[in-house]
């Protein structure tokens, strides 16, 4: 059975709200009776293990997957940005940088080339992301820091209320995904809306000032404080876990049964 | 061979009709055959030509016109993929495998059973340039005007779902009216052309000048320029080409464009090397 529950609702304090929502692929529930509420100004990462429903969550709060049950309520004309996971990307489609970017703005009717003004906001956009310089680049030509600008750049150019971001900083360096980290908290002091969804524990969410713990089911939400804790944490990613504290941040260790703090042994020259 | 011997079929009306022909279904094919090969989709211009020709049999088998007839019938063929596709596990080329060839195979059936409606079933299949009529010359020019009509206006939104549907959709972006739109041109093209290159012919002028041209760019509007003047220049050429050494014409636009092809090869793994050494040495 498919509800038909994705609403438009007349201005309210909530962008997006997720009321008992449960989404099934071939009858296999991914995600069951999630209650989300997604105000403007919020900065929240859901996190979860592989497999958990963040993808899912992300395409029922943006209306792009049949619900089983349950509803979604979406601000009468909010404007969302998505920006994929890099890993999804088609990497030899034959775009440019600002092509990349332009082609957002896919609402009426718009050029195909891109008009002088246009190119100027697009320039602003890619010289305040630190791409200025490379709109004429192919996006295969571009380190992995800098794709995943630019997919946010896209998401920016369409003066998106909120910006949707699966796992943005899957594959980045430490300094590149403190970077990218640093321009979603830019962003979001701007006024703009950030949900992201991550699997890391230690890089990401424990600086967001909002985390859903999902796993089929929200199994906690708040500020780190109150949901990084063990007994949330083992039945997230359903295995034992330690928190430390360090410098004032919360520190996830994974204590994995008691074993897998331990170093994998070698016997050398047995 | 000197000036007046290569112009001199340009008396015949037919010959002028068949160049018009050729260069303008040469460029309405390399235009759209960008989106079908950067969809993955290079099977179904395939598929959709030998469908097509099941649909143009149909039509001449219960009375109705036989363009609106086939033309619906491509349309639908390709929505009976994307049905299937969305409702079965099942991957969109055997889904193409299965409806295109069906539907091919009804036509073979009819025509044999009952006879080709209209012209030769030969002239179908391996298109026949050199029978262009005045009507045709109007309806290639009439389909093209109409994918370019398409193309511009929904151009970016058309863009957006060919790159990354999900988040299209996500974004607003009305993409399952922009597949069916797109289909629908696509059927138009396949059959405004299939008289021309037949439809054995038709899937290399939608494929070739797009890959071409993928090769040479890696802009997507530089790429639908440079399709769109590959496949005119292949028809043009080809078409003279073919009257003066007697080949098939629609054999003969295939060749020029697979002679582009092997030239954008070459030229665009020496700009890669070049490319290569240039940033080697920084």
């Amino acid at each position: 059975m498919t509800s038909d529950v994705t609403t438009l609702i007349s201005p309210v304090e909530a962008l997006i709200a997720a009321e008992r929502v449960t989404v099934a692929y071939e009858n296999d529930p991914v995600i069951v009776d999630v209650d989300l509420t997604i105000e403007p100004g919020d900065m929240i990462g859901i996190v979860g293990p592989s497999g958990s429903g963040k993808s899912t969550l992300f395409r029922a709060l943006l209306g792009s997957v049949p619900l089983h049950s349950g509803s979604v309520s979406r601000r009468a004309g909010l404007t969302v940005g998505l920006v994929p996971q890099v890993e999804r990307i088609d990497w030899n489609f034959p775009v440019t940088v600002a092509e990349c970017v332009a082609m957002a703005r896919a609402g009426g009717w718009r050029t195909p080339w891109i008009r002088r003004g246009e190119r100027r906001e697009i320039d602003a956009v890619l010289e305040r992301l630190g791409l200025d310089g490379l709109a004429g680049r192919h996006i295969r030509n571009l380190s992995g820091g800098q794709q995943q600008r630019v997919f946010l750049a896209r998401a920016m150019f369409t003066g998106a209320e909120a910006i949707f971001l699966d796992e943005p900083t899957s594959g980045l360096d430490v300094t590149t995904r403190h970077e990218v980290l640093h321009l979603l908290d830019d962003l979001n002091r701007d006024g703009v809306t950030i949900v992201l969804s991550t699997h890391d524990l230690n890089g990401i969410a424990t600086h967001l000032p909002t985390i859903v713990c999902l796993n089929r089911s929200v199994i906690g939400a708040g500020t780190p404080a109150d949901v990084l804790t063990p007994d949330v944490l083992e039945r997230t990613y359903g295995s034992p876990m330690e928190i430390l504290e360090h410098g004032g941040m919360r520190v996830v260790v994974d204590s994995g049964h008691g074993s897998s703090l331990l170093p994998l042994r070698r016997d050398v020259g047995a | 061979m000197n000036w007046s011997e290569l112009t001199a079929p340009y008396a015949f009306e037919f010959f002028r009709n068949g160049v018009y022909v050729a260069t303008m279904a040469g460029a309405l094919c390399g235009l759209v055959g960008c989106y079908v090969v950067l969809r993955n989709m290079s099977y179904i211009g395939h598929g959709l030509s030998h469908a097509i020709f099941g649909g143009y049999a149909v039509a001449g088998l219960i009375g109705v016109n036989l363009f609106l007839g086939a033309g619906i019938w491509g349309v639908v063929t390709a929505l009976a993929i994307g049905g299937i596709v969305r409702r079965r596990p099942i991957g969109s080329d055997a889904a193409i495998g299965v409806v295109t060839t069906a539907s091919f195979a009804l036509g073979i059936a009819l025509v044999e059973r009952y006879g080709s409606p209209g012209r030769s079933a030969d002239a179908l299949l391996f298109g026949n340039i050199l029978g262009v009529r005045s009507s045709d010359v109007w309806l290639v020019a009439g389909v093209s005007l109409a994918a370019v009509a398409f193309i511009v206006l929904a151009y970016r939104p058309l863009l957006f779902t060919t790159f990354d549907s999900e988040v299209a959709e996500a974004t607003g972006v009305p993409t399952t009216l922009i597949d069916t739109a797109l289909m629908i041109v696509l059927s138009a093209t396949v059959l405004a052309t299939m008289n021309v290159m037949g439809v054995t012919l038709i899937a290399a002028t939608l494929v070739v000048p797009a890959v071409v041209a993928r090769m040479l760019t890696d802009s997507f509007g530089k790429m639908l320029g440079v399709a769109t003047v590959v496949g005119a220049v292949s028809g043009f050429i080809g078409m003279n080409v073919s009257y003066h050494l007697d080949l098939p014409s629609g054999s003969t636009i295939v060749l020029v464009g697979t002679a582009f092809f092997l030239v954008a090869f070459v030229a665009s793994d020496t700009f890669r090397r070049r490319g290569a050494s240039v940033t080697h040495a920084h």
